[in-house]
């Protein structure tokens, strides 16, 4: 099952499947990258802000972090654990 | 001096690179900036197990070596020897969380292809047990090519071990080398190869932070949590300073009657009394208050909370064009708007930056503490209006939300006019939670503490004394008051026919001006002009401010002198850092302009609401 990070229910290991970096900007992009964003890390949603549930706050693989929906929808993912690299 | 070797601190944001810069410099450190840019240099002393002399110097965190920010350029220059105003470092300490290695290996292996000495300080090893993960150093070290040294920054664990290992590298000189900007994702994976080799167990962890992130980010609790911590920390202000305050007042009394006492009567005891003890008594009285809420923000800061009021607080601010990364500057402000503004650096989008800037001043910043808690101590009374809620922690509580809301309507109206622009992303890491360290706080507050007390010892004394020798003289004839005859009288005298609608009086007026120099002086110029006009009642002139107040103000003119504080232009200092981070006099005078007219159209307000309902 393929989703984007966007409407991954909380708190459900998934994994990246594609980060389609070019709907990103390039300052977006970057960040992202320096949080470790790449095929196959695990991820997890954990909380949505409150005021609209955005944004969210993402578990990368080991880090914590906070994105906005709209950049999370640039993120596919696939729930479980099983291609951890 | 110059042969002692310079060592660079470099490390992911949240990695406990500045507990371990603490912890191996521990008092003797010096901050400054660097050429150019407000970014700060943290440098400090410390020696080698063989008694040599070294200087460590702590850049800014970064995730790696494409600068997304002021603070990132400069971690980058100095690595390749091309920062203004730094050596080249002989060698560096990357210190690494020892629960994110996947992460923060990465910047490792950047660095690395620097070829130069480094070791890697595997730090946090204490929370990575806790979270169960077991970690091999010897075989970090090998897949590195470089020493690693465990270490707990906080609990100044590992720190010999690393001295040792410092004292062997190699100093041999290096020239840099420019080619690592290759795609990162490359050392991404090759650091998540290496972090899993080195790694023998790996189960989730940070269960704690976890546990906690699930009651203050829940979208109901969490921005309970939030205001409930804010309202404390405003609350917190008042009562906790009480005591310290009153030995304030104490010695700065005691001073004053042992300088009448033992000097004959003069014009310099005059001076020393009147201008000096009681103006700059009337600051240095609130540095209790100051420090309470410097103590609130640092310690919001170092627990890992701020982030997650930022994350709470982002759907709000992009309300108003900004984001949550906006929150933090702003928070900042209410200690003091320059490291505030200083702190937009990491606002990337540059008209969010510029709108933070511009509404940073509309947060109440702690040097206006003395003016509110003067007024408020004189006019409202101090009753409890149930719960153990005080009315004057709540008027207290009252301006700072008009200072916010008045910022927010401004945000609004720039990112519609002159800071149009794109809408601002958000996107930031949440570190772990920690307990902050008393030795971080202690050294964080004495800092602050040390910058007020400067202030008081030279703007402020200075103001201060000239602003006492120009309502001392000339001296007024008998039967004339002494601050409507003397120099400072008649420029306020002008002054006034500007501020008397909005009901200043003529000693309000007298005081706005210096203020300009610094907020607290109004204060102290308040209680020059009364003590002067006391003459040689001596009583008269030492009875406390707010006495002096409280039977002289009405209350609309009063709160109409609050309402002026929480939007007339701060301090020159501010105008001055505005200037340095904008490049120029366009914004500083923009902000000058807006500020000022807000200040006198609210005030005006509450000056004409106050009288018509009757207060």
């Amino acid at each position: 099952m393929r989703l984007s990070l966007d409407e991954l229910p909380y708190r459900t290991p998934a994994t990246v499947t594609e980060i389609l970096w070019d709907s990103l900007s390039e300052s977006d992009a970057k960040k992202l990258r320096n949080f470790g964003f790449d095929e196959g890390v695990a991820i997890e949603a954990l909380h949505g802000a409150p005021f609209g549930r955005d944004p969210i706050a993402v578990r990368i693989g080991r880090m914590q972090i906070a994105l906005r929906r709209a950049q999370a929808r640039a993120i596919a993912v696939t729930p479980g654990s099983a291609a951890q690299a | 001096m110059t042969t002692i070797p310079l060592i660079a601190l470099v490390g992911n944001p949240n990695a406990g690179k500045s507990a371990l810069f603490n912890a191996l410099t521990g008092a003797r450190q010096k901050v400054g900036n660097y050429p150019g840019v407000t970014v700060e240099r943290h440098a400090g002393r410390m020696s080698l197990p063989d008694g040599r002399p070294i200087e460590l110097v702590d850049l800014p965190g970064t995730y790696g070596l494409e600068p997304t920010s002021p603070d990132e350029q400069v971690t980058r220059d100095v690595l390749f020897g091309t920062q203004e105003g730094e050596r080249f470092p002989d060698a560096m300490i990357v210190v690494v969380d020892a629960t994110n290695l996947d992460n923060h290996l990465r910047f490792v292996l950047q660095l690395r292809e620097l070829g130069r000495p480094m070791v890697v300080a595997l730090n946090m090893v204490d929370m990575a047990t806790r979270d169960g993960l077991t970690i091999d150093e010897a075989v970090l070290s090998r897949e590195l090519g470089v020493p690693v040294v465990p270490t707990v920054a906080v609990r100044k664990r590992g720190l010999d071990a690393l001295k040792d290992v410092l004292a062997d590298l190699s100093t041999a000189a290096a020239t840099p080398d420019t080619s690592v900007d290759r795609d990162i994702r490359h050392y991404q994976r090759e650091a998540r190869r290496i972090a899993a080799a080195a790694t023998v167990e790996q189960p989730q962890g940070r269960a704690f932070t976890r546990a906690i992130d699930r009651i203050v980010l829940h979208p109901v609790a969490g921005p309970i949590i939030l205001f409930a911590l804010l309202f404390i920390m405003f609350q917190a202000v008042f009562a906790w300073s009480e005591t310290p305050i009153g030995w304030i007042e104490g010695a700065q009394a005691w001073l004053a009657e042992r300088a009448v006492a033992t000097l004959p009567e003069s014009f310099l005891r005059d001076l020393l009394v009147e201008g000096i003890i009681a103006g700059v008594g009337s600051v240095v009285v609130f540095l209790p208050q100051i420090l309470i809420l410097f103590f609130f923000i640092l310690l919001l800061e170092a627990s890992g909370y701020m982030v997650r009021a930022a994350f709470l607080m982002d759907r709000m601010m992009s309300g108003v064009g900004l984001s949550g990364r906006s929150f933090i500057p702003l928070l900042s402000s209410f200690a003091c708007a320059i490291p505030g503004i200083m702190a937009t650096r990491s606002v990337e989008d540059p008209r969010e930056r510029l709108t933070t800037i511009l509404i940073a001043p509309l947060m109440t910043c702690s040097a206006r503490l003395p003016v509110y808690a003067v007024i408020i101590g004189a006019f409202i009374p101090a009753r409890d209006v149930g719960g153990g809620v005080g009315l004057q922690g709540l008027v207290l509580l009252g301006l700072y939300v008009t200072g916010i809301l008045g910022a927010m309507l401004v945000a609004l109206v720039l990112r519609r006019s002159v800071a149009k622009g794109g809408k601002a992303g958000f996107t930031i890491e949440m570190p772990r939670y920690q307990l902050p360290l008393p030795r971080d706080l202690v050294i964080g507050l004495w800092q602050r503490a040390y910058v007020f007390l400067r202030r008081a010892g030279t703007i402020i004394m200075g103001v201060t004394v000239a602003l006492w020798l120009l309502a001392s003289f000339p001296q007024a004839p008998e039967g004339v008051k002494q601050s409507e005859y003397s120099v400072a009288g008649r420029i306020a005298s002008g002054l006034e026919v500007v501020l008397a609608p909005i009901g200043f009086n003529h000693e309000m007026s007298l005081a706005v001006i210096p203020a300009m120099a610094a907020r607290e002086v109004a204060v102290s110029a308040l209680q020059t002009v009364y003590a002067i006009d006391a003459g040689d009642d001596e009583e008269a002139g030492a009875a406390a401010l707010g006495q002096q107040l409280s039977s002289r103000w009405s209350l609309p003119t009063a709160l109409a002198f609050l309402m002026w504080f929480v939007f007339a232009p701060q301090c020159l200092s501010t105008i001055a850092v505005v200037r340095r981070e904008t490049n120029g006099w366009k914004w500083p005078l923009f902000m000058l302009g807006y500020l000022f007219a807000l200040a006198y159209l609210a005030a005006g307000a509450t000056f004409w609401i106050a009288t018509a309902i009757g207060l």
